[in-house]
Order: structure tokens, then sequence, then C-alpha cells
């Protein structure tokens, strides 16, 4: 089993219509992909393919519930919460709870003495699997609007997946902070999807001190190439990062794309040079323990 | 005034919007509150008057001298940081939440909570007013906080100065850091593409946006890549209520723009995209 991770230090630059087209070539291939999408504030991964659902399960998060009756007001509570997600004022026996800010990090009950507080599941988001041709192919993760973090709702997608596939594809949210981190480090490689641009070249090197700084092995893809200039070659070329691709401009990819459609499907050639890459990522950096 | 510029997802152009906007007649105060991947400052090569130090939260780490091993800490963290192999804990930085509760019941004492102080935020002038923008170091968590303490400084600037438009450069997406850029805000202006994806980003960006009592504006960028989908969604933000007030062709000239540094205004003035988004400025401006 290998897990590869699709990312870009910033959305919009072509992560998604990399992933599904792997994934969709490896299918094609017969292989036995599967695909999550960890995007949990924006899937679109679905979309692209001819789904049937699966199994759904809600995400949630411990808070407390605090029984004002039992509960002596010491504060112990509020002194342990380091997110400030309890408020209190106990001359007046006033104490309530944030949930949106509460972590679930459980501190509050450890510290009360008097037996006052309980938890409860609240719902931080789902995840749901979807079929192709009766197998599981995707699983989607998916937060609340509003919700605050998505790292739960990622982790329990990436948990779901267990080890019944060999090659695993983690379309990875953008950014470099915590969500990021946390779906790249259950992977044994990223390929990072970038574009040949200023705002491209100032995220693309963030995301590359990210992933040095947790080693992961990586490589780079550069889409909407031939726009822009060369500074991202360059700097790939100045510091020895393996470009695995180039995927050039072009309106046509963008409008199809904009259809929802694999552009493989139209344009074989990209899936067949994304089959090549991905059978040569696999086989040097394949069957990890991860 | 702040005006917030949002899109549900990543790589729609509401960063060249924005610079665009920025770089209009009259002197404002930009924003970039895209903290986790703050493009702006690339443009607009801003001074540094003033560098503060943002503190993401922390980090549990274990003092090895003092460490029994008990394990006990393994057992209270939620969020799966620290493991014990009956002769070491470990702590992982990546999972750690940052909670304290560790350290709080650390027999020995053992473990302490080290700030994370890598993320900075900066305020100082480029060349059609004063910028103020965030950066998050990667890793860590908090954007929001940080959004906030953008915003703040903004507005400040904004009062010291006699500045009376601030635009906010949001982050894509739907969670913690587009809230806080929005709430409180005056306008929120919603950037979409005509893709599918663009279309489902923008039902649940405007989900968000309802809950908070702002006046919304869609523009459809790059519209003519698919102009059944623009026309749909077009479609889709009347029956909801909600004003789509332009549509801008796909233009490589913002592209070329922002490789030499400026935006499409600044890099040509006269183009059909400039004009159209003269237009849709006045219209945020001048709608109640
Ligand atoms: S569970 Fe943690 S974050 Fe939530 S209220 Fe209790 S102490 Fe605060
Ligand atoms: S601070 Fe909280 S999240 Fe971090 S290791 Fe300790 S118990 Fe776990």
């Amino acid at each position: 089993m290998i897990k590869i991770a699709v990312a870009s230090g910033k959305g919009g630059t072509g992560k998604t219509l990399v992933a599904t087209n792997i994934f969709y070539t490896l299918l094609r291939n017969k292989a036995d992909a599967l695909l999550i999408d960890c995007d949990a504030e924006a899937p679109n991964a679905v979309a692209f393919f001819n789904v049937s659902q699966g199994n759904e399960t809600e995400v949630t998060r411990m808070v407390p519930v605090i029984d004002t009756n039992k509960c002596t007001f010491c504060g112990k509570c509020h002194d342990y919460c380091n997110y400030k997600a309890i408020f209190i004022i106990p001359p007046f026996k006033i104490i309530r709870v944030f949930e949106e800010l509460c972590h679930g990090c459980g501190a509050c009950s450890v510290a009360c003495m008097d037996d006052a507080i309980t938890e409860k599941p609240v719902s931080q988001g789902r995840v749901t699997s979807f079929n192709i041709d009766e197998r599981q192919a995707i699983i989607e993760s998916r937060i609340n609007v509003g919700v605050m973090s998505p790292v739960p709702v990622i982790q329990a997608a990436i948990k779901l997946a267990n080890q019944n596939h060999d090659i695993i594809i983690l379309d990875s949210p953008p950014g470099t902070s915590c969500p990021f981190i946390q779906t790249v480090s259950t992977a044994d490689y990223v390929i990072l999807v970038t574009e040949p641009t200023p705002f491209g070249l100032s995220d693309l090197k963030q995301s590359v001190d990210t992933l040095k700084s947790i080693k992961k092995p990586y490589g780079v893809i550069i889409n909407r190439a031939g726009l822009g200039n060369d500074s991202v070659q360059n700097y790939l070329k100045d510091n020895d990062i393996e470009l695995l691709l180039e995927i050039p401009f072009s309106r046509e990819i963008a409008e199809f794309y904009s259809t929802g459609g694999i552009v493989s499907e139209k344009i074989p050639a990209l899936g067949d040079r994304l089959f090549q890459m991905i059978t040569k990522i696999i086989s040097l950096n394949g069957n990890s323990s991860n | 005034m702040e005006i917030a510029v949002i899109s549900g997802k990543g790589g729609t152009g509401k960063s060249s919007i924005s610079a665009a906007f920025a770089t209009l007649n009259g002197r404002k105060v930009i924003a970039d509150c895209d903290v986790d991947a703050a493009n702006l400052y690339l443009l607009f090569n801003p001074t540094h008057e003033e560098e503060i130090i943002y503190i993401a939260g922390h980090k549990a780490h274990v003092n090895y001298e003092l460490c029994t091993p008990c394990g006990i800490c393994a057992n209270y963290c939620r969020f799966d940081a620290i493991s014990f192999n009956g002769a070491r804990v470990t702590i992982s930085e990546i999972s750690c939440d940052g909670c304290f509760l560790c350290s709080r019941i650390c027999p020995e004492n053992a473990i302490r909570m080290l700030q994370n102080d890598k993320s900075r935020m900066y305020s100082g002038s480029f060349r059609n007013g004063k910028m103020v923008y965030g950066r998050l170091a990667p890793g860590e968590e908090n954007s929001g906080k940080l959004v906030n303490m953008v915003r703040e400084k903004a507005k400040q600037v904004a009062g010291e100065n006699n500045l009376e438009i601030i635009i906010l450069d949001g982050p894509p997406g739907i969670g913690c850091p587009v809230i806080s850029t929005i709430t409180g805000a005056d306008k929120a202006v919603i950037v979409t593409e005509p893709t599918i994806s663009g279309l489902h980003d923008l039902q649940r960006t405007i989900e968000i946006v309802r809950k908070f009592d702002i006046k919304a504006f869609v523009i459809i960028n790059k519209c003519d890549l698919n102009s059944a989908m623009s026309d749909q969604i077009e479609t889709w933000c009347s029956n909801t209520g909600i004003k789509v007030i332009g549509q801008l062709p796909f233009d490589t000239g913002v592209v070329e723009a922002m490789v030499q540094g400026k935006s499409i205004i600044e890099y040509d003035i006269n183009s059909d995209v400039s004009r159209m988004i003269i237009e849709i400025w006045n219209k945020i401006i001048n709608t109640n």
C-alpha cells in the first residue's frame, strides 16, 4: 500500500485536476486505487465521477455539559481550558460553555472535582464513502459550515480508508497550516502542484520548506506551463527538486475542466503521462509501513 | 468601510481582483487576511514599519531528565499526540493541539508548554496607501486570531491616516479564518469561477455569508471559459437574492501583470478587464 498526497500551497493551481486525473488513469489501468478528498472545506472530487453513495458517518467532538446543580463554581475548569471556551462569573453563579471555541480536549472534565461535567458529542462534519462500479472508490471529508478546524474530519476520512487498497491518493487541503500537515504527514510521497507565476512560486517555496521540515519525499508538477514566467523552473533547478511533469496551459483544458469533465478522457496523452509518472513514483517509494 | 474579498476556493483570481481594487484611484488600506498563503506583498512590496510576533498556540515538550516514565499523559491526550512504548513517551509536534492537559496532570512536572512564535504580522506602506498583512508559520493553527489582529491593525492604521476604505483580501474556504474575515465587515465580494466546483463552493460560501448580516456581491471571473455555467451561476444567484455585479472574461494580461509585480489596473488600465473592474468597484461603493 502506498499513500500519495496531491497538494498545493494555494488553491486553484490544479490540484484537484491532477488528483482526479491520476485517479482516473489508475482506474483505467485496473489498479486498486482509492481517492480520499481531504479538502474538507471545499470537497469537489466526487463531482468528476459517476458514483453511487455508500456509507456516511458523522464525525463528532466531545464538548462539556455542566450540571449547574452540582457545580460549586470553583472555576478550575475555566483555568484548565486553554481555549477560553468556559465562561464563569462565580459570584453570580453563571457558567457557560462556548461550544464553537471548545477543542474537545477534555481538560475541564479532568479539572472538575465535583462531578459536574459530562460530555456530549457535537457534529463537526461527515465522512462519506462513494462507490464506482460497486466498489469503494472515493472517500469524502466535509466539515459543517462554521466549524473551526477541519482536522478531525480529515483524520476520520484517512482512518476509514484503512489498508484495503494498493494505492491511496489524498487530495490535500490547500495552504501549509494544520490541515495540510495532518494530511501529508500520513503520506509516503507528496506531489506539489503549482503554477509558473510569482504567487505560485511563493506558495511553492512555503510548501517545500514545510515538507522538508517533516522529511517527506516530494516532486513538483507545473500546471498551466507557458503562462507567467520561468521562475518556478529556475527555482526547481537551483534547488535540485524533481520536476515530475509540466501540463501546458491550454484554453481547451480549462474549458473542458470547467464542465466537470476528466481531462484525460478528452486528452488521453495527459492520462498516459500521469500514469507513467505515478508508476515511477510507486516503484521508487512504494510499500512503506505507513 | 471594510470590504472583504473572499472565495469558496483558491485560484479564482480573488487576490488579483483585490490588488486591482487596491490600486484604483484614492489611497486605501489593503489588509491581506489570507495569512496561510499571503501573496499580495509580492505585488506591493510594502515597507515594514512594524513587525509584531504572533503567538499561535503552544506545543508540549517532555523534559526527559524528569520523566519517569509513567505514561499517564498518553492516556489523557485526546489528540493521539502522545505515544508510550513502556520505556519512553514521545509527543508528536504535528498532532499536539496545545491544550496543556498533559502538562497539568504530569505527576513529575516533566512536560513544558512552549509557545509557537514563528508567525508574524507586518504593517507598512505601499504605493497606494497602507498595507497590513499576516504570515502564519507552516503547520500552525488559529489563523482566525491572526486575521483578527490584522483587521484590528488595519482599522487603526486607517484611522491614523484618515483613509476611509479598507480592502480585506480574504482566505479561501469556509473555515475559521474566513469567518474571522467577514465578521463585522461592511461588504463581502465573493469571487467565483464558472466550474462545477466553483458553483458548489459559492453555495457554501453564501451559506456562511448569510449567517452574518453583510451585504454580498458576486463576481464571476473567467466567465468565458464556460459561459453556460456562468449563466447558470447567475440564475442561481438571482433566485437566491444575491447580486452578480460583474462577469470578467479570462485575460492572460492578469498573469502578465502579476509577473511584472503590478495589478491589472496598473498594467493596462484600458483593457476590458480593467474597465469592468472599475465599473464593479463603483457599484460596490455606491450600493448601500
Ligand atoms: S473540553 Fe477542553 S476546550 Fe472544551 S471546554 Fe473543556 S477544557 Fe475547554
Ligand atoms: S498539550 Fe494536549 S494535545 Fe498536546 S500532547 Fe499534551 S495533552 Fe496532547
